[in-house]
């Protein structure tokens, strides 16, 4: 019977977060099918190690374990992607901002957007998934990332920089075009 | 407030990640600098595209069902385990070893490895913190041995043994007091090249001398052994066999 209450709360306080989670690991593996796959497997290692968590932040705790799971299982079948540490100093990026006009009219187009976010490097493309769709504090962030906080605000700022560019760089192809 | 600080605060005054002081100064800021009201003006356009985009991916029909399925499984497996007894199987096992461990330590008090091990864990700690900071490594420096000896007179309850090995190529450096092993404890640190060992010496009951006891942790050569009424031990990164050769000379010259 112990079984079943564990099931129980478990489901009470986990199986709610399933959005978040799928779309951590749809971002993360840029892949609906590897998305489903690797999140049934992060539930079965958080009901595995549902002893250990004591009713904190449930999302955040279910998040990070999809996390890990998504880059384990990105380790294991496309271990190019990853093989590229982030360097945080190395990646820094001029700042010349795009005005606020172009980018309102980068507004109408979702799907510019998503491609663009899809673009960065994946350390860069989860803070700002995790901030900006979920909308997690630094510190919920720091967690589920496994960051120190000061990294996660240099890591944000640096993500939002890199994504104009990249906004940037396709509005002028496209007018060339 | 410098533009190059407003820029770097900038994304956590947009996240709202930013306390009051730190906000009103960077408002006080875009008032006034129109470069950064610009960066700042694209931060929140960036962000309301984002949120206004629908580029949350919510979790497609029939994944939820799989997930259910998928734990009931596991939850009726976790279930099997138990009528088994497994669970009882850890308990017993550290029941077991107590138990063994108990015998051990009363039939042969002379050898108590359990609690050497923790020793040596205690004393690789205390060895890395030492290094960590020039000024944790001595709190006497000297390498005259009649420096050394005198200044633990009064902090320690025994006098230890001191002697500077420089012609042999060990320079005693100093010594400091540490607490180990539940009490007040020698340091006496010499170098090798460019290793540090770190000789540790407090008294000991045990009369008869013992031979030395090398092991390894971390990474670090220790080296333990008894004379004179006096425990021994060695650490460094140093090879084992220069650190043997060090604990003879030490040996050699009580």
């Amino acid at each position: 019977m112990e079984g079943q209450s564990k099931l129980a709360s478990f489901e009470t306080a986990v199986l709610p977060h399933l959005d978040a989670a799928y779309n951590l690991a749809r971002w993360l593996t840029r892949n609906d099918a590897d998305a489903q796959d690797v999140v049934q497997e992060a539930y079965l290692r958080a009901f595995r190690f549902f002893g250990g968590f004591h009713g904190e932040d449930g999302r955040a705790w279910l998040l990070g374990i999809v996390r890990n799971t998504s880059y384990t299982w990105m380790q294991q079948n496309r271990s190019a992607q990853l093989n590229t540490p982030l360097d945080d100093e190395l990646h820094e990026v001029k700042s010349d901002d795009l005005n606020p006009e172009a980018l309102l009219l980068q507004k109408a187009d979702a799907k510019m957007l998503r491609q663009a976010v899809e673009e960065l490097p994946v350390e860069f493309r989860e803070v700002l998934v995790l901030r900006e769709l979920d909308e997690m504090s630094y510190k919920q962030i720091a967690v589920v990332a496994d960051l120190p906080l000061g990294t996660v605000m240099s890591r944000l700022a640096r993500a939002r920089k890199r994504l104009q560019q990249i906004l940037a760089g396709h509005t002028q192809t496209e007018v060339l075009g | 407030m410098s533009c190059q600080t407003a820029q770097e605060f900038i994304h956590a005054y947009v996240d709202g990640e930013l306390d009051l002081a730190r906000s009103l100064e960077i408002e006080q800021h875009l008032e006034q600098c129109e470069v950064c009201a610009v960066a700042y003006r694209s931060q929140t356009v960036l962000r309301s595209a984002l949120k206004d985009s629908s580029l949350y991916h919510s979790a497609p029909a029939g994944l939820e069902k799989r997930i259910r399925s998928s734990l009931r499984r596991e939850a009726k497996s976790e279930a099997g385990r138990r009528v088994f007894g497994w669970r009882w199987l850890p308990v017993g096992a550290m029941a077991l070893i107590l138990l063994l461990a108990l015998v051990i330590w009363r039939a042969a008090p002379g050898i108590r490895p359990a609690g050497d091990d923790l020793l040596a864990q205690e004393m690789v700690s205390n060895h890395v913190r030492s290094l960590q900071l020039e000024s944790h490594r001595t709190d006497v420096i000297s390498s005259d041995q009649h420096t050394v000896k005198p200044w633990f007179d009064g902090k320690l309850d025994f006098a230890p043994p001191v002697k500077d090995f420089s012609g042999q190529g060990f320079p005693l450096l100093g010594g400091r007091l540490e607490y180990l092993n539940n009490r007040a404890v020698a340091a006496l640190i010499y170098q090798r090249q460019k290793h540090f060992i770190n000789l540790y010496i407090w008294p000991t009951e045990q009369s008869s001398a013992t031979s030395e006891v090398a092991t390894k942790r971390q990474g670090y050569n220790l080296l333990h052994w008894t004379n004179s009424g006096m425990t021994y031990w060695a650490i460094s990164d140093l090879n084992g066999v220069e650190l043997h050769e060090f604990a003879r000379l030490v040996q050699e010259a009580q």
